[in-house]
């Protein structure tokens, strides 16, 4: 492992973003335009705004960010600059994490903003510390990278990556406590939720949410989303294949 | 001479849905030699060449590259390739994708400059890949592969859409970093970019029809042109 071409690897991930402004635009507003329209709707219904913006704040940036990286490795792959790195010193490892702090930097930035505007504008309020929320939303955004990585090594179309995000994204939405709390599940689909990263991202959310109080359950909660991370990181370096048929 | 050898491969066979893509290929490449790979899209110069460089899944044989395993770790930044469709990043500039790569091999940053210049692309250096014409992209892609001078270069027809001063300054380029020592394996169809190899090997169906030198495949055919060499060629194998 070599942290100059990890680091060479995020700085060229940036530098491409940087020469497309108008997807750095949409990265950073598409969430906090989604979070004021629901604020919109929600207006002059206390308490339902500060029930459900805890979790999208998470969710919108896993969302985007699961995308935006799926297509970004899928065009690696099919330009064939990912096969010339693989020619070339760059362990797999180096280039997923490259991607992964190029990436993670844009969703410090995109959760920053997406909390800010939340909290200031509006008028989101938790029990907890808000920088916990803000936390939970940047790991989210990490997850959507990490999982965008290691799925999109199995799409060979532009079309078949964009479906994944129906086909891996919103089953999670609909199993992670935000249309049937968890504990109502049939017995069958609150197993599955179990084992899904978004469910352990949403509760962590409802805890800060809800108390005050950083519980164990709060901090493992944190603990096993960051854990999804990195398996999904390591799963992801693992598909990138230097021989094919 | 054998211990010099930069490219020894010894019955090689790849197998690709059940329909054999190179069958039984054997050559030896001495360092230092500029070697043309030709034959018509589909005779299997890309896989051959994707064998060389490990990237490629192979049914048997032996590959041995620089003294190495193909795709061996120490071979990745002795070996430059070009793929057929120039693989750059097209939303960066010139220079931006010069300087990536090189940091990826190691390679001091003055040389960014040589490889420019190699490739006549200075002026360039600052506009987008996306802008840029097809020939230029496919020189930004050599340009890459020239960073770090490897000791082997192969190029997947590299002189593709490009105009024909353009590609006699290209091969000028192969020849004289072939005196240089490097070990050049360049692929084309364009038949008469034969003339400028060293040694020509014909590959058909994945099977090597000839290993020759461009002077005795014209002797041995009776034609003038290597368009009329190469279709005699073929017609007297059937």
């Amino acid at each position: 492992m070599s942290r100059r071409r990890a680091l060479a690897t995020a700085a060229r991930v940036a530098r491409q973003l940087r020469h497309d402004p108008r997807t750095v635009a949409l990265l950073l507003l598409v969430p906090s335009v989604l979070l004021g329209l629901l604020a919109w709707i929600l207006r002059g219904r206390p308490g339902v705004f500060d029930h459900f913006a805890p979790s999208l704040l998470g969710i919108f940036p896993l969302i985007v960010m699961f995308l935006v990286t799926s297509v970004a490795t899928l065009r690696e792959r099919t330009s064939g600059t990912l096969e010339r790195l693989l020619t070339m010193p760059l362990a797999k490892v180096e280039f997923v994490l490259g991607y992964a702090l190029a990436f993670g930097t844009s969703a410090v930035a995109q959760g920053a903003l997406v909390s800010g505007l939340s909290f200031g504008v509006y008028g989101l309020h938790v029990a907890g510390s808000a920088w916990l929320i803000v936390l939970v939303a940047v790991l989210n955004a990490l997850l959507g990278t990490a999982l965008g990585l290691s799925l999109s090594a199995l799409a060979t179309t532009e079309f078949q990556a964009v479906q994944f995000m129906p086909a891996f994204i919103f089953p999670q939405i609909l199993l992670c406590g935000i249309v049937v709390s968890r504990d109502q599940l049939p017995t069958f689909l609150h197993w599955l939720s179990d084992v899904l990263p978004m469910s352990y991202a949403v509760d962590a959310t409802t805890r800060v949410a809800t108390s005050a109080a950083i519980t164990t359950a709060l901090i493992l909660d944190i603990a096993v989303v960051v854990g999804f991370v990195a398996v999904a990181l390591v799963i992801g370096a693992t598909t990138l294949r230097r021989r094919t048929p | 001479m054998p211990e010099s050898a930069a490219i020894r491969v010894e019955s090689l066979n790849v197998v690709r849905s059940e329909t054999a893509v190179l069958r039984d290929v054997s050559f030896v490449v001495p360092a230092g030699q500029l070697l043309g790979l030709l034959g018509p899209s589909g005779s299997g110069k890309t896989t051959l060449m994707r064998a060389l460089l490990g990237l490629q899944i192979v049914a048997s044989g032996d590959t041995e590259i620089l003294g190495d395993r193909a795709g061996a770790v120490a071979l990745r930044n002795r070996v430059g390739y070009v793929s057929q469709s120039p693989a750059v990043y097209g939303d960066l500039t010139v220079m931006e994708n010069l300087r990536y790569f090189a940091s990826i091999l190691d390679v001091a940053r003055d040389d960014v400059d040589r490889v420019l210049a190699d490739v006549d692309l200075e002026r360039y250096a600052r506009s987008l890949v996306s802008r840029l014409s097809g020939g230029e992209r496919a020189r930004v892609s050599l340009a890459i592969a020239l960073l770090g001078a490897p000791e082997l270069l192969i190029l997947d027809e590299p002189t593709v859409g490009l105009d024909p001063v353009l590609r006699r300054d290209l091969w000028t380029l192969f020849a004289r970093q072939a005196s240089a020592g490097t070990t050049l394996l360049v692929s084309s169809h364009v038949m008469d970019e034969a003339a400028r190899c060293e040694r020509l090997l014909l590959l058909r169906e994945g099977q090597i029809l000839a290993d020759l030198t461009p002077a005795e495949l014209l002797e041995r055919t009776r034609t003038s042109s290597y368009d009329a060499a190469f279709v005699a060629l073929i017609e007297g194998s059937t």
